[in-house]
């Protein structure tokens, strides 16, 4: 397997290119190699390797205290209701039981009952109304789980069904239910990136990009061509389902979560609870699978008031089932054209599209506003014209998950490129080579320039898949570049201790992208201390330094630069201890590795440290990033998006079978090649469930399908025959060492990817994902 | 609830405990602090809660702690001898085949399962074999590299 990747790798390296085969995915420190003078650059083994292979990991869902009680959720059994009454007290009578809590008791009790980063419209428990069938109207807390999950059973909700509204577009129409009459308050800072105010109906938010005079230039138009394209809702399933435990101490509020944005988290329970930030500490030890959906507070809410009313430690751990039934991805609808000249120069680019984003706001404003940027590519647009709605609908709500927005635009963006290229009889590859900016060049004005060479990217995929295919087999793919990076707003801690080992603090949580393992490596680079001498302390806002969210890609560009500032500034504290240690002036202390050099002497920092207090002691330095400087022009990076299947088809079943994946990883630098290797293929293949398999799907307003079994993510007999991550180090990222975030880039492309080579096999290229079996055989029997 | 008292061998060692008969086999293994075996689905799809019943993999959700009675179970606690790790332990170090790690207990129980069956097993029938166990993060390629290296490092024989 190996030697056929070299072999391929080999092929692609002779085009006289920055890109080249994964370097090897074996752990291995080889610092010579990395050329960045400590482990920055090489496979170092993973931080927390041996707790992860052993069970000794603890997860949140792992933890326990002594004396904790259980929450058991009662969810709405209609999509769209008024609550008439809620009888709790044969479930109150329960044995066990501790409280019965509903939406009215937080009010009463005056906490804030609402939760929301961008608008505070979602209730805790609901209140007066339900909006989504699934939605929690009821805790129940018990000294037992089954207690509680016994009691739950007892409580009866007496609801009026009001009229529902499920298809986006339909929720558009003027005589359409109207899932919120009231606005949640806008608390979204300048960060949230959240669109249009005035809005009304069931638009949660729109997003606008444009310039140049689009109608005109469709006008002149050798060719146009013209589509709707649909991109499904998803459920991301990480598989620690998400998990609460909550406890007051003297009126402090303490949360162990399966959060990705502890911060984040923590802003929404100061709210609600009214208490100052510093007296909320949220905890999000391993995270069990995030993808963006364990962005945002979830159920953190329910458990902490649970906690708050009853006066105990509350546990509140979900099912699958009901974590489908908590956050999923918005699906999209996008009405596109496109124009070129005869020899397929683009003109314009228009885009309407409208997401589905379910019954409250959450993080969808700014999903929307990404699909936008998104969706028309990295290309030179004369004139553009992209509207993007985001509308509530009587359904889970949706928000983050894994390429957010990208996935969903690119479905048009990129299959019009192809539908294009047909139609003009160009090259698809070419066609795009043709249209796709260079380094440096801006795709929307204003905004930070490309960072990388998709040209060169582009070609190399596409040698690496034998483009334009062979008999039997065709090859789709594409390229996409997204504003990633969020708000660069990052700060970091080290603290080296006398014996020269070294604690770094950082909000960032470890999700399994690896971020104790690489932002380690950073440490130790930047101190010239061995990686062994550095532990990293993570995601508890209790202790360690803010960072804005774990999310878009940019723990190692953004938090990296936050934990070399940090480095920086702990070396020239340092520095200093010594030049009064040794009474020379400042000038004159020179760093070295692992310490400073002065007067001829070498010492290292616990030499330092001990000598300047006497005994014992430690320097503590802090680091930050915000938007300044390498970060002014956001977005802080873009993240780049190069992969494409092979694949061929079962005439009889529909089933395709994908027989090579590819991506290239443009990631500036990779600061651990087996890392990025590790996040291309994941991103890749979960792109590959959305392309073929995965999707939510809704009758009336009941989802039907909320379990892993009639909701199929890839299994090990779906991988593709062959897997190619190929990498791209140019140094061209603001992060540390030039390198720029991977996670999300190589999954945007499949999903067009796919659907562009079923295009060239069936003729006629499907609109709409997931190509189920169904849905090709379908398009089979419509050309045959 | 009727309780009973069961007996087994868990991870070596001679364990008795009083059971109610609904109570899960995770439910046991995790009561007795072994929280390295996981529950995802809860349907029996997904592998992450997999441990071994007298050598067979099982989905631990979906069985009752009661016929555990007088066999011998297995858990990932039970690998690793000491500090040594166990040789699959080390192979999905090597070749990074987790990330968050959710699934990786149930993952490397499954392949111990194969392995102790089938020593020297080509990469489809790791992919077969392993078809029941979930992972979200890694893409599952690494995970078959790493069963493949363990088994050569276990010198199984063809």
């Amino acid at each position: 397997m190996n030697a056929d990747r070299d072999a391929r790798g080999d092929r692609v390296a002779s085009t006289d290119s920055d890109v080249r085969p994964e370097r090897d995915v074996s752990a291995g420190i080889d610092v010579e190699r990395a050329g960045t003078g400590g482990p920055a650059g090489t496979s170092a083994p993973r931080a927390d390797g041996v707790a992860k292979v052993t069970g000794a990991a603890r997860y949140a869902i792992d933890l326990a205290l002594p004396g904790m009680a259980h929450a058991v959720v009662v969810r709405s059994t209609r999509p769209h209701a008024r609550i008439v009454s809620i009888d709790r007290e044969s479930a109150a009578a329960s044995p066990g039981v501790l409280r019965v809590i509903t939406g009215a008791d937080l009010l009463a009790a005056g906490l804030w009952p609402y939760y929301g980063h961008i608008v505070l419209d979602h209730p805790v428990l609901a209140i007066e109304r339900v909006r989504y069938q699934g939605e929690p109207v009821v805790a129940v807390v018990a000294e037992s789980k089954r207690e509680a999950a016994e009691a739950a059973d007892l409580v009866s909700i007496e609801y009026e069904d009001l009229p529902i509204v499920v298809d986006a577009d339909e929720a558009l129409a003027p005589d359409a239910p109207i899932v919120h009459e009231q606005r949640g308050e806008r608390v979204g800072d300048e960060g949230m990136d959240q669109g249009e105010a005035e809005l009304v109906g069931n638009v949660c938010a729109i997003a606008r990009v444009g310039w140049g005079d689009v109608d005109a230039a469709f006008a002149t138009a050798d060719v146009v061509v013209e589509g709707e394209y649909r991109y499904p809702m998803l459920y991301g399933y990480a598989m620690e389902p998400y998990n609460a435990l909550a406890f007051f101490d003297q009126g402090d509020l303490t949360v162990y979560s399966s959060a990705q944005h502890v911060y984040m988290v923590r802003r929404d329970l100061a709210r609600m609870f009214h208490l100052p930030h510093a007296r909320v500490r949220v905890i999000a030890p391993y995270v069990g699978g995030g993808y963006g959906t364990k962005s945002y507070t979830k159920i953190e809410g329910i458990a902490s008031s649970a906690a708050y009313l009853t006066g105990r430690a509350v546990k509140l751990d979900l099912s699958v089932e009901e974590a489908m039934l908590t956050t999923r991805s918005d699906s999209s609808h996008i009405r596109a054209r496109s124009a070129f000249t005869k020899d397929g120069r683009l003109l314009a680019r228009d885009f309407d599209i409208v997401m589905n984003s379910g019954a409250y706001t959450d993080n969808s404003p700014i999903v929307n506003s990404k699909t936008a940027n998104r969706v028309f590519g990295p290309y030179k647009i004369p004139a553009l014209r992209v509207v993007s709605r985001s509308v509530f609908t009587n359904t889970v709500p949706g928000s983050s998950l894994r390429g957010f927005g990208a996935p969903q635009g690119n479905i048009a963006g990129e299959l019009q490129m192809d539908e294009a290229a047909a139609k003009l009889g160009i090259d698809a590859v070419e066609l795009r080579l043709r249209n796709l900016v260079g380094p440096g060049e801006e795709i929307i004005p204003g905004k930070r320039p490309i960072d990388a060479d998709l040209r060169d990217d582009l070609r190399c995929l596409a040698t690496a898949l034998d483009w334009p295919g062979a008999e039997g087999h065709a090859v789709g793919l594409g390229v996409s570049a997204s504003d990633a990076g969020a708000y660069p707003t990052s700060t970091a801690a080290v603290r080296i201790h006398a014996d020269t080992s070294v604690t770094l603090f950082t909000g960032s949580s470890e999700l399994g992208q690896g971020s104790r393992t690489v932002l380690g490596q950073i440490v130790a680079t930047e101190l010239g201390v061995p990686l062994s001498a550095v532990s990293v302390v993570s995601s508890d806002t209790g202790v360690v330094t803010y960072e804005r969210t774990t999310g878009a890609s940019r723990t190692t560009t953004v938090t990296g630069k936050a934990v070399q500032e940090a480095c920086r500034e702990a070396r020239r504290r340092v520095r200093q201890l010594a030049a009064d240690v040794l009474g020379v002036p400042l000038g004159s202390v020179q760093d070295g590795p692992g310490g400073v050099r002065a007067k001829g002497e070498t010492l290292t920092y616990g030499e330092v440290i001990e000598r300047w207090f006497g005994a014992g002691g430690e320097v503590l330095a802090h680091g930050a990033v915000r938007r300044a400087e390498h970060f002014q022009k956001m977005p802080p990076f873009w993240e780049i998006g190069c992969s494409g299947v092979r694949l061929s088809i079962d005439r009889d079943t529909g089933l395709v079978h994908v027989d090579r994946l590819t991506t290239v990883g443009d990631v500036g630098f990779a600061i651990n090649p087996a890392l990025v290797h590790g996040q291309d293929a994941g991103a890749a293949m979960m792109g590959l469930g959305a392309a073929v398999r995965e999707e939510l799907v809704y009758e009336g307003g009941q989802l039907v399908n909320p379990n892993v079994v009639d909701y199929r993510v890839p299994r090990f007999s779906d991988v593709p025959d062959e897997m190619v991550h190929l990498l791209a180090e140019r140094h061209d990222g603001a992060g540390p060492y030039g390198a720029k975030g991977a996670g999300e880039g190589a999954g945007n492309t499949i999903g067009a990817s796919v659907a562009s080579a079923l295009g060239r096999i069936l003729g006629v290229f499907p609109h709409e994902l997931p190509v189920t079996p169904e849905r090709v055989w379908r398009l089979l029997r419509s050309r045959a | 609830m009727p309780a009973r008292e069961i007996r087994f061998r868990l991870n070596g060692s001679e364990r008795r405990a009083e059971v109610e008969d609904q109570v899960l086999l995770l439910e046991l293994v995790r009561g007795l602090g072994l929280a390295g075996t996981k529950l995802s689905c809860d349907m029996q799809v997904c592998g992450a809660c997999t441990v071994l019943l007298d050598g067979r993999p099982v989905s631990s959700c979906t069985t009752l702690a009661i016929e555990a009675d007088g066999r011998a179970i297995e858990t990932i606690e039970g690998l690793a001898d000491g500090t040594a790790l166990h040789p699959l332990q080390q192979a999905f170090i090597d070749k990074f085949a987790f990330q968050c790690g959710y699934c990786t207990p149930g993952m490397i129980v499954a392949a111990k399962a194969l392995l102790d069956e089938l020593p020297r097993p080509d990469r489809a029938t790791v992919r077969r074999w392993m078809d029941g166990n979930i992972c979200r993060c890694t893409g599952y390629e690494t995970i078959v590299d790493a069963v493949v290296a363990a088994s050569e490092r276990m010198g199984g024989a063809k």
